[in-house]
Formats: structure tokens, sequence, C-alpha cells
């Protein structure tokens, strides 16, 4: 099969699909909606979108710098990877929902997965 | 090669540059995050000439018909002058052309403007007591159904707007107001899309319009309007709204109190609650929510929970004035 991963998801449609469902499980979801108590949710929504998008392999121009700098203050208030396990979970709860194969999932997990360390800000 | 206006001075834009690049290759402080057209940091305006299309993917449709675009993604074919979000907009010359009290401590203020004025019924205004000291109030008039514009004032307290509004204002006034801002109002299209709509106290102003605007568009999917107050001399309009459900059957309002017991024809309990009992599955739906902070962000969460997508949901909370 070819094309990138993104792609394979199936695009800006899959992200616009996936980012109600993702945002949904979040907030419904104790361990970490806390963190998301007195955001604009519609800002907040349009945030967790770039986030999927860049999961999902598609087009952004994120730094690991930009993801420390934008949970510094989240990390302050106990941010933890208990808390990026959970949201993790999500991720791949939400692509099994949409019905996306496994191998897509792991590769989108793994990107994810990858600024770990940033959004912790180890 | 086009050229990019913002705040009087222009710029030229490069074939495949992006008005985010351009400007802030000038100095230009724009806010931007992810410079994918996704996370919409860089929202702008385009105040004339057109942008395109995928500069405006994934706005709120509301957004996309005030010409708000993302600068990042848009790469312009024409000339264009853009803005920044918050940039302030002009005053306008307005005639108070009548005052009508709706209950005990709303005044429906009518305001004919000297000139052409464009709005969207739920948009609001702000209303200008002197240079320094405005508020804001919705629209509840429709453009094509309203001669004058209407605002529904409640007086507050030491309310340095709406008591002098409530005791000083007269007929044949001239007052300063803006342009019509907001992005709170009915979009056509969608005809047979179920639309709730809940409102505290004066936060019925902009959903009466949205109403009245979706009925005259010819929407003919569920409207289910529902007001809350604390009791039913916290509510008006009853009469006028009972008899537009008598004339639109898929129209229906559900006036709510929720300190006591209701009388007939009221339903008891808060208007949120009262809302979701009776459509507990939102999937589909668009949603307005008008009024009390605490009631509109609690219900943005509760009805994004219960199914509403987030882009079907339009906020306004009445945010009241520091002192």
């Amino acid at each position: 099969m070819s094309g990138s991963l993104y792609e394979k998801i199936g695009g800006e449609a899959a992200v616009n699909a996936a980012v109600d469902i993702f945002y949904r499980k979040v907030l419904a979801d104790d361990t970490v909606n806390k963190f998301f108590d007195g955001v604009d949710m519609d800002k907040q929504a349009a945030k967790q979108k770039a986030f999927l998008t860049m999961a999902f392999g598609g087009p952004h121009n994120y730094t690991g710098e930009d993801m420390r700098r934008g949970h510094a203050h989240l990390v302050a208030r106990g941010l933890n990877d208990a808390h990026f396990d959970a949201i993790m979970g999500h991720i791949g709860a939400t692509l099994t929902e949409l019905k996306v194969p496994a191998d897509l999932i792991a590769q989108a997990a793994a990107i994810a997965e990858s600024t770990r360390k940033d959004v912790l800000g180890k | 090669m086009t050229r990019i206006t913002f705040d009087k001075a222009s710029y030229d834009c490069g074939e495949n540059e992006s008005v985010l690049d351009c400007l802030t290759a000038h100095g230009v402080p724009v806010p931007s995050s992810c410079k994918a057209g996704v996370c919409q940091t860089c929202l702008m305006r385009a105040v004339s000439g057109r942008v395109p299309p995928e500069s405006q993917k994934g706005l709120k449709p509301t957004l996309i018909e005030q010409n708000y675009f993302l600068a990042c993604s848009c790469t312009p074919a024409e000339d264009i002058e853009v803005a920044l979000p918050e940039a302030g907009k002009g005053k306008i010359l307005a005639t108070v052309a009548g005052l009508e009290p709706l209950n005990s401590e709303i005044l429906c203020v009518k305001l004919s403007p000297v000139g052409p004025f464009e709005y969207r019924a739920g948009q609001y205004i702000n209303f200008f007591r002197d240079d320094s000291t405005a508020r804001s109030y919705s629209l509840a008039s429709v453009a094509n159904l309203d001669d004058c514009i209407k605002l529904h004032v409640r007086k507050i307290p030491d309310g340095r707007v709406s008591t002098w509004i409530h005791e000083c204002l007269n007929p044949g006034d001239t007052v300063d107001i803006s342009e019509a801002l907001g992005d709170c109002f009915y979009v056509p299209g969608n005809p047979e899309q179920g639309l709730l709509l809940i409102g505290t106290g004066s936060g019925l102003a902009p959903l009466y319009g949205i109403v009245r605007d979706a009925l005259l568009a010819g929407h003919t999917g569920p409207i289910r309007l529902y007001h809350g107050s604390l009791t039913v001399d916290g509510l008006y309009l009853i009469d006028e709204l009972r008899r537009l459900a008598r004339d639109y059957s898929n129209f229906t309002y559900t006036p709510c109190v929720s300190e006591g017991a209701a009388p007939d024809g009221f339903s008891s309990g808060i208007v949120l609650d009262v809302a979701l009992r009776d459509i507990p599955e939102l999937s589909g739906w668009r949603v307005y929510l008008c009024g009390n902070p605490a009631m509109v962000n609690a219900a943005k969460k509760q009805t994004f929970l219960a199914g509403a997508s987030m882009r079907d949901i339009y906020a306004d909370p009445f945010v009241p004035a520091q002192p």
C-alpha cells in the first residue's frame, strides 16, 4: 500500500471525525479533565485537531521546543506519565472506534509517543 | 505579486508566500502556532478582497461568512486588506426610536442607526455611554422583519451603562454604537438540522432573533427554545413565543423556572437540565447558548458530551463588566 500514514488514515476528513470523539473522551475522563477546566473549548478543540493531525502523520510545524513550552504550565500543575498514558489510550480508542487498521494505529501511537519527553518537560 | 494591506500599510506578497509569512517578515506581529492551517491561532479577517477557500478550512460557518481566514494557509490570488480579529470597529450614530419594558428589569431599546447598518440576528453591538464606557448588548431583531434594531437591556444594580439606559435615555436621543460583532447567529443551509437554543435572563435576546431568522429562512428541522429564570417574573415575551409556537409546528418554546413549583405551562428546574432531559442525544444538532456565563460554560461542555459537534455549538456568555 502506497501513500503516507496521513493519507492511509483518511487525511483531513479523518482528523475532523476524530477530534470530537477524542475530545469527548478526554473531557469525560476524570483523571485528566482537570487540565482542561476553564479553557476555551473552541480553541482547545482546534489545538487537539492540530495534535491529532501531527499524530496521524499530517502536516505540522511543531518542534519539541513548542511542545515543551506549550505544556510547561500543565507540568507545573502536576502533568505526568500517567496522564500522558491516559491520553495515549484515548487516541487508540478513538482510532479503533473509527475502524482504522491496527498497524496504522500503532504508527500514529508511535508518533504521539515520540512527544512524551517534551510534553512532560523531561 | 499581490498586495496585502494591514493597519493602513501595504506589503508585497510573493507568489507562494502566505499572508502570515508576508506580515511577519515585515515585522507585523501575528500570533501563530501550527502553521499548517489547523490550530486557528493565526485567525484573521479579510476586510476587503477574497481569500482562497483552503484558508477557511475547518472554520465555523459563521466565521467563514464574515470572511475570517487562517493567515498561515492563505496565499491570496488578489489584493486583500486584512485585520486581526480583535481590531476595533468604527462607531455608528443611532437614534433612540422607542423604549418598551419587557418585564420589571428588562427594557427593549429600539434604535434606528443613521446610515446603513448590516447585522445578523444574534450578533451583538457595543453601546457607548461615553468614549470610555461601553457595554455589549445582543441584537434581538431580525434585519428582514424589524424596522429598528432591538436590544434587551437588563438593569444591573449600579450598572454604569444599563442604569443610564433605563433612567436617562429618551426617545429621540442620539447615541453611539459599534458595528455588529460576534459569531453567534443563524447560517442558512442544512435546513433539516435540529436547533437547540438555551438562554437565561436577557440571554433570550439573541435567541429570539436567531429563532425568527431561522424560521424566516425556511428552516424545517425541529427548533427547540428553552428560556430559564428563577421565577416567572424573570421571563418575558412569553405570549409572543407561545404564538410563534402555534404558527410554526417545528418550533417549541419551553419556559423554565428554577425556584419553587412551576405554574401550568412552565417547566420546573434549571433550564439546562430541562433541555437535556427532553433531548438527551444531540448528535447532529446545532446548539445556541446565551446568558449567564456559568450556565453557558456548563452547557457548552454538556451539550458537547451529549453528542453535538464542537463546530455546531455557538455560545455567547454575558460576562459582567468589571467595575
